[in-house]
């Protein structure tokens, strides 16, 4: 390290879901150092608190115009703890459907508009893939997002058929959902999926989304990239461009990943060093020690929201998450991991912290899950029979609503005192990916994998930083709310 | 008065994400089923900077809305997409604009000076929206009006160089017909004063109600009201539905294709209107008095609906007092045999 690093404080981040400012430390042509910051607070927290109990499912939604839906879905169960309804095999599969819907279109938006886009930067213009990439990912004319836009907008009519629309839908409740779906809103929903499907398999993977889905390791996934041309499919251009820039040793994170298990498809746990464990919320606290915010430690159900602006040591909104006071890692890459995916588990033994390389592929991996799993529960879809519990009035009491969102692991830590909300306490998957440093000094996951990451002569707005960044799909408006 | 279309050729637009969700900017982004640029283009608008989609990041950014700031670049339209914060204590330290070292909302002030149009998408940046509710904690504004008021951040009196006041695309989010068509009305050069009502929202949309086609018309017409999630009934007498009330085409157009809030099975929010996020009593519930809802249709006076209301409910039909009852038709329509000639 040299005595003297430079420091580099870039913003605004754009193609990630809100509002982001890092700040580089550099030493040796590398980030020694990186704090994150993120640089707005709405009170989303202090919003809900004395509101009637139910209100949760309009105003949370609206943290997140991205992941609207898991929000909806983390505050519905929340609810659904202190209610205890029996939630028709209907309801749940419709529930199924709309987060299955908005996790599918989060990662193809990622991939399109959000991630690739940097690949088609006039710093490559050297490379032997630049024409490729420039014509496939460009922003604003690449040939991916505009076949595979109007795909993700038809694809949302399913949030049409079963949500009302997208973001923003008061569709899931505590009980099921709002919607019924009658015989032909069934084939609508199939034909709806199978069209996107269609769209994926001819665009992004250029072969059947069984076949990616049933990759079973790392050479698999090379065979496979290396059995046609780069050009066939805009995943194996991908695969090609990340051997190119060494994308599999770029963002190493802190290798301890967390999933809450999702759909009854995904298995919840905890992987570090090669186990797996049980994941508990319970062990989930956060540290307000680097975040404007007031107190210390606290466990979500106790959890505070009190601004604290002039506090000298902090440098976010974000409070820093923690699992058995550990730092951890959530996401797509977190899940298929967990989950005991074979490819993920091949990535994850080669490189314990996983690497821009790895999200994506296990992000595009999850998606190629995802729409087969779609296509069953619209089938199993049983017209006729209920799909919404009847509500009843939550007991007070506490109780925690887990989702999976697209980016990781979403929770609600709900308390209610005579039907209306006491506390209520949000932990974002950003959150936990993003988080500043805890009191013990130990960074955030981003933070983590940002260390050791080049920073060229003459960058104010270093682009390998940029592909560490966007590879966690940070969505910035959960992060803090 | 009629704005001057752009000289260039081109109606650059200018996109900035104040204190937002981004689900304006999601709900844009399946435009016309085919994505905001696609549909943008066809109306020569060019989009200088848009936070999800643009290639710049970081300094180079920066340097276009300084640009644009200092007049080098031609602002022909300012899109704010979330409410403007200017807490803590006036400060506006709740959102910085990353980078820059300066609060969004002194951006914002900026770069309004030297648009031709601003327009607030969604009602965050029309009214304060989610952020302003309760004792709103970050002193949340709209561009043009705090709530019901007039005066959000940019001032009472502000009227951007065309001589219209900010266009309000209110909806949280707002279908995106709603902001691609006002945003191409702009660049025809085809929205005048007139065009707008009184709180700055565009009448293309804001003469309609949410209610016009609601697909539960004839349970309305019968007051066969649905009493629980799922029911197939009309939701404006016990869960809390303000369709009646709600300026918006919502379920004259589709949503996502198929939808609307009320084919979904749920309530009207009323989320084109200001202070939307702060009702009396909860979302899902109908506020009453004496039994009778307290926000009855606009127009329709008091008497006349309890008496209409009483005398459909006596001759509501056993197959829609049933079908209102339950998620799918259980009693369909009776079909008559035509009699022969």
């Amino acid at each position: 390290m040299t005595e003297n690093p430079t420091r580099l404080i870039v913003g605004p981040f754009n193609r990630v879901e809100g509002d982001l400012e890092v700040t580089l430390d550099i030493a040796d042509g590398v980030v020694a150092e990186a704090r994150v910051n993120a640089p707005l607070y709405r009170g989303f927290e202090q919003i809900l608190q004395g509101r009637p109990a139910a209100d949760s499912l309009v105003i949370a939604p609206r943290i997140c115009g991205i992941c609207s839906v898991s929000q909806s879905v983390a505050a519905a169960r929340a609810l659904a703890g202190l209610e205890r309804p029996e939630v028709p095999a209907n309801g749940t599969l419709a529930a199924n459907l709309i987060l299955a819907g908005e996790n599918a279109a989060d990662h193809l938006t990622h991939f399109m508009l959000f991630f690739a886009p940097d690949l088609a930067r006039a710093c490559y213009g050297d490379r032997s893939w630049f024409a490729a990439a420039r014509r496939r990912f460009a922003a604003g004319d690449g040939e991916c997002a505009r076949a595979l836009l109007p795909a993700r907008a038809r694809f949302l009519h399913l949030m049409g058929l079963l949500a009302g629309k997208w973001p923003h839908s008061l569709a899931l409740q505590p009980g099921g959902v709002t919607k019924a779906i009658d015989p032909g809103e069934k084939i609508r929903l199939l034909s709806t999926v199978t069209e996107f499907r269609e769209m994926l398999e001819t665009h992004l993977f250029a072969d059947r989304l069984e076949t990616i889905a049933a990759l079973d390791g790392i050479a698999a996934l090379e065979s496979w990239a290396a059995a046609a041309s780069p050009e066939q499919g805009d995943f194996r251009l991908f695969l090609h461009i990340a051997r190119d820039l060494g994308f599999t040793g770029l963002g190493v994170g802190p290798g301890r990943f967390v999933s809450s298990g999702s759909f009854g498809l995904f298995a919840p746990g905890v992987w570090s060093q090669g186990t797996l464990s049980g994941f508990d919320p319970a062990q989930v606290t956060e540290d307000h020690a680097h975040s404007w915010m007031e107190g210390a430690i606290l466990a979500p159900f106790v959890g505070q929201t009190i601004p604290s602006p002039d506090k000298p040591e902090a440098y976010s909104w974000c409070k820093a998450p923690r699992l058995d006071g550990r730092v951890a890692e959530v996401g797509a890459l977190a899940r298929q991991v967990v989950d005991g995916h074979p490819l993920a588990r091949a990535l994850a033994a080669a490189r314990p912290g996983g690497s821009v390389h790895d999200r994506v592929v296990a992000r595009l991996l999850e998606l190629a899950r995802l729409i087969p799993a779609m296509e069953g529960w619209i089938r199993a879809i049983r017209p006729g029979e209920p799909f919404c519990a009847p509500p009843t009035a939550p007991a007070d009491g506490t109780s925690a609503g887990l989702v999976e969102a697209a980016r990781g692991t979403l929770g609600h830590w709900l308390s209610l005192q005579n039907g209306r909300i006491a506390n209520y306490q949000i932990v974002a998957p950003t959150s936990w990916n993003f988080s500043p440093r805890d009191a013990q000094g130990n960074p955030g996951a981003l933070e983590t994998a940002l260390a050791g990451t080049p920073v060229l002569p003459g960058e104010t707005t270093p682009v390998a930083v940029q592909h560490v960044v966007r590879s966690f799909d940070p969505c910035m408006v959960c992060t803090v709310h | 008065m009629v704005a001057s279309p752009s000289p260039a050729g081109t109606f650059n637009v200018l996109w900035l994400q104040a204190a937002s969700c981004g689900g304006c900017t999601m709900s844009a982004l399946a435009a016309d089923d085919t994505g905001l640029l696609r549909a943008l283009e066809r109306f020569g608008i060019r989009l200088l900077w848009h936070p999800s989609l643009s290639e710049e990041s970081g300094a180079e950014a920066l340097a276009i809305l300084e640009d644009c700031a200092t007049g080098r670049l031609r602002l022909d339209c300012l899109c704010v997409e979330g409410s403007v914060l200017l807490g803590p204590n006036g400060s506006g330290r709740f959102q910085m604009l990353s980078g820059s070292g300066k609060p969004v909302k002194d951006w914002i002030a900026r770069l309004a000076a030297k648009a031709g149009h601003v327009v607030a998408v969604g009602s965050c940046a029309a009214f304060g929206g989610v952020p302003a509710a309760g004792h709103n904690p970050t002193d949340a504004r709209g561009l043009h009006y705090s709530g019901w008021d007039v005066g959000g951040a940019l001032g009472k009196g502000f009227r951007s160089a065309s001589g219209l006041p900010v266009v309000n695309i209110a909806g949280c989010a707002p279908h995106p017909g709603w902001i691609v068509e006002t945003l191409a009305a702009l660049a025809l050069g085809d929205l005048a004063a007139d065009q707008l009502d009184a709180l700055g929202r565009p009448r293309a949309y804001a003469d309609h109600l949410a209610h016009h086609g609601c697909g539960r018309n004839e349970f309305y017409e019968f007051k066969a009201s649905a009493a629980r999630p799922s029911d197939r009934g009309c939701l404006m007498e016990n869960l809390g539905c303000r369709a009646t009330q709600a300026p918006g085409d919502c379920n004259i157009r589709r949503w996502n294709g198929y939808g609307s809030c009320t084919d979904g099975g749920y309530a009207c929010i009323n989320c084109t209107s200001p202070a939307f996020e702060t009702p009396s009593g909860p979302f899902q519930e109908t506020a009453k008095v004496a039994g009778i809802p307290v926000g009855l249709p606009v127009d329709m006076p008091k008497a006349w609906f309890v008496a209409l209301a009483a005398l459909s409910k006596s001759a509501t039909p056993q197959r829609v007092r049933t079908n209102a009852h339950a998620d799918h038709v259980i009693v369909p329509p009776a079909r008559r045999p035509q009699k022969s000639p």
